[in-house]
């Protein structure tokens, strides 16, 4: 028998694009939170809301689906949860179905399989202003009664309906805790359907329509002529990668000035503490350790945030599964799928989010390839590491006619490096360990729809909350490791060299040095490799402190470059640039593998792979450049 | 509209503008890595279910692949080698 629970739960389902984020945020507003980073809905997000009758209830947003049958992890989220097999989650009290007004009958297949569960159901009949606009009728009420369930109709952008909906849920509720002292209540009779109960659900659905709808909706011709440009092979890839090239101009010059407004913040907060704290292990670890450490990593999250921004915007309007539809024939060609092309854009703002987007590709081959190439993009955390080296030895002078800068024609070059190179990767993995056809692309391209800003600030808000969540638990604790690693054991009085070269990342670089020698990189780089397995852009902070500098931000970077210019051969700094191309050196990648893949296995693989990789590809610089610029 | 009478084909072999009905679902001779039974589920699911009317709107690059089908209200995006399981009765061709 069930007991009273002080608050009740619901959960969301619906189609992929019935308005079931919106519906969320119109319900809880800013009282919700998202376990991790979410590349896509893809993460189940919890709220809270306050019902008239002031019964406090849970709300759970689960992933977008067409069906029970879960083809996806993040689809078999939905399935456990609402069939009660998920760990640590409760059966829900009941379920509101969101259904797109204007396309109902994939909707209302959903919901006659949900119907199933033996759970008390609300249909939110979303999307009305547009059933009207398109000259629909439908009859909530008639649409009611052939279902079975209460119908509610919303406009979840506009808040319509909400408190009807409301109202519906303090109606449901109590009867789900009566019926909840019948035996029988609550007997799941849901069973994975066959082709021929599905055809059934569908003539079922047929019926239902025909008695609820009594003028059908108009072709959306809006979406129809925009998909005419937007799908167009010739013109649609051009504006696709028009607009791709837009959004990597914007992640760096939108992102320049709240980058230098934190850079200014954190050095300020440097010198207060410098000037508080006496010298010593505590100052320390605060600024080296912690301030240093944690900066370097949060300056990033305007580029983030300007990224997802973009990539909040696509998904809204409805662009991001045409991305995938123009580009499922090319990428087809490494044996990638369409899908892939979300995950490997989030990959160049960081790969961690970039490798949980990969969770709406369902085939776990497909799925592993795509994983497998997310670290070759190039994060954002690269960019430090070639800004510094770029600035050290790639000379200020225009090329091509004056038309491109030679730094920035480098910077270039790099990124088309990872890209290449991640083509053919997917290339080799698709012909050997994960050989297959692609899983089918069949995706629903849903009417275009204007973002509304509201739902869009809510969305970048959960990003900027986990990525500075991460900042200051994973990296805060990695940093202090860091920091110790780098300042004990201390340095003797009569020390002559860094005090680092004394520490026990001192040791661990000169034991490292030898394996290294051969790809030209002397032991202080050596060094700087170690803590940068926790952030890659720490090394640079690492050869600062090596260096005997104290400056830090920009100043160091400067006046760094300069010593690097003087103290490393061209040779070394261009090996050195295509180590980090490929260098597999991120923990938090690793570690989101081990987490995506359940499987000690494939981060294994990553690591040494892309460890080879590096190396091989260090390798062959060193000894060209060596070979074309002399040593 | 006049329904021209002929033995079904696969929906794979239409060109764009094309309009169709769906008269059944087989994905035998298929290669895909579904099981059994999953490639035709998955279809009815996305409404390429038989009866409902289906039109080409847009085809891919290179080779015309993938296409996007309309059915009933929704717009449905597949590979031409999946959509072969796909059995229609052409409706009418396109103009060209
Ligand atoms: N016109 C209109 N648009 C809506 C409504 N609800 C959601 N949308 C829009 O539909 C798109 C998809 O909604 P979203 O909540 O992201 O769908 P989800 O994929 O089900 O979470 C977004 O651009 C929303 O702004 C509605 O009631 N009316």
């Amino acid at each position: 028998m069930k007991k009273k629970r002080l608050s009740p739960k619901v959960a969301l389902v619906g189609n992929p694009n019935c308005g079931k984020t919106a519906l969320f945020n119109a319900l809880t507003g800013s009282r919700q939170k998202v376990a991790n980073y979410a590349g896509v809905t893809v993460e189940r997000k919890e709220g809270l809301f306050i019902s008239p009758a002031g019964t406090k209830v849970k709300l759970v947003d689960l992933p977008g689906t067409y069906s029970l049958r879960a083809r996806s992890p993040d689809e078999e989220v939905t399935r456990d949860v609402v069939l009660g097999k998920m760990e640590d989650e409760a059966v829900p009290d009941a379920i509101i179905c969101v259904a797109d007004a204007t396309n109902l009958r994939l909707n209302l297949r959903l919901v006659l399989e949900m119907k199933k569960l033996g759970l008390p159901i609300i249909l939110a009949l979303n999307m009305m202003d547009e059933a009207e606009k398109l000259g629909m009728a439908v009859d909530a009420s008639e649409l009611s009664a052939a279902l079975g369930v209460p119908v509610v109709p919303t406009i979840a952008i506009r808040k319509e309906g909400i408190q009807g909906l409301v109202n519906q849920i303090d109606r449901t509720l109590p009867i789900a805790e009566v019926e909840g002292l019948i035996p029988h209540h609550g007997a799941c009779e849901w069973t994975e359907p066959s082709s021929h109960d599905l055809r059934d659900y569908h003539r079922e659905v047929e019926a239902i329509l025909a008695q609820a709808i009594s003028k059908p909706a108009r072709p959306h011709t809006a979406t129809h002529r925009l998909d005419k440009l937007l799908l167009h092979p010739a013109a649609g890839l051009f504006i696709l990668f028009a607009l791709l090239f837009f959004v990597f101009q914007a992640v760096f010059s939108w992102a320049a000035w709240p980058m230098d407004l934190i850079d200014g913040g954190i050095g300020l907060l440097t010198e207060a503490i410098n000037s508080l704290l006496p010298d010593g292990a505590l100052k320390s670890l605060i600024v080296d350790g912690v301030i240093a450490g944690v900066g370097s990593v949060v300056i990033f999250l305007p580029q983030i945030l300007v990224l997802f921004l973009f990539i909040q915007l696509l998904e809204d309007s409805g662009y991001m599964a045409r991305a995938a539809f123009l580009l499922d024939k090319m990428m087809g060609g490494v044996g990638l799928h369409g899908r892939a092309f979300i995950p490997l854009l989030s990959s160049f703002a960081c790969a961690v989010p970039g490798i949980m987007a990969a969770r709406t590709i369902e085939n776990r081959a497909d799925r592993i390839a795509t994983i497998m190439i997310a670290p070759l993009m190039t994060c954002s955390a690269r960019l430090p590491v070639y800004t510094l080296i770029i600035a050290a030895f790639v000379p200020n002078q225009n090329v091509m006619g004056g038309w491109i800068g030679l730094p920035g024609l480098v910077m270039f070059g790099l990124y088309a490096a990872g890209i290449l190179s991640a083509l053919l990767v997917a290339l080799l993995l698709k012909q050997t360990i994960l050989k297959g056809a692609r899983e089918p692309l069949l995706m629903e391209l849903p009417a275009y729809r204007l973002p509304r800003p509201r739902n869009v600030a809510l969305g970048l808000y959960d990003r900027a909350k986990a990525f500075l969540t991460r900042a200051g638990t994973t990296i805060f604790a990695l940093m202090i490791i860091v920091w110790f690693l780098g300042t004990f054991p201390a340095a003797p009085l009569d020390a002559t060299e860094p005090a680092i070269n004394y520490s026990i990342a001192g040791m661990i670089g000169h034991a490292l040095e030898p394996i290294l020698a051969p790809i030209g990189f002397n032991w202080q780089i050596a060094m700087a490799l170690v803590p940068g397995m926790a952030a890659r852009e720490v090394a640079v902070g690492v050869l600062g402190t090596i260096y005997a500098l104290s400056d830090s931000g920009d100043a160091l970077q400067s006046s760094l470059a300069s010593v690097l210019a003087q103290s490393w051969s061209l040779p070394t700094a261009l090996s050195l640039l295509a180590w980090f191309v490929f260098a597999p050196q991120c923990m938090a990648t690793l570690g989101v593998v081990k987490r995506e893949l359940n499987s000690w296995l494939w981060p294994f693989i990553m690591f040494f792979f892309l460890t080879t990789l590096a190396y091989v590809a260090s390798f062959a610089t060193f000894r060209a450049a060596t070979a074309f610029f002399g040593g | 509209m006049p329904k021209l009478q002929q033995k079904p084909v696969p929906l794979g072999s239409l060109h764009k503008g094309a309009k169709a009905e769906i008269v059944g679902l087989d994905e035998t001779g298929i290669k895909t890595t579904l099981r059994k039974g999953e490639l035709e589920r998955r279809l009815i699911e996305m409404g390429l279910v038989e009866g409902t009317e289906v039109e080409i709107l847009h085809e891919g690059f290179p080779k015309r692949d993938p296409i996007a089908v309309r059915a009933g209200t929704s717009t449905v995006a597949l590979r031409r080698a999946e959509a072969d399981a796909i059995l229609v009765h052409k409706l009418s061709e396109p103009q060209r």
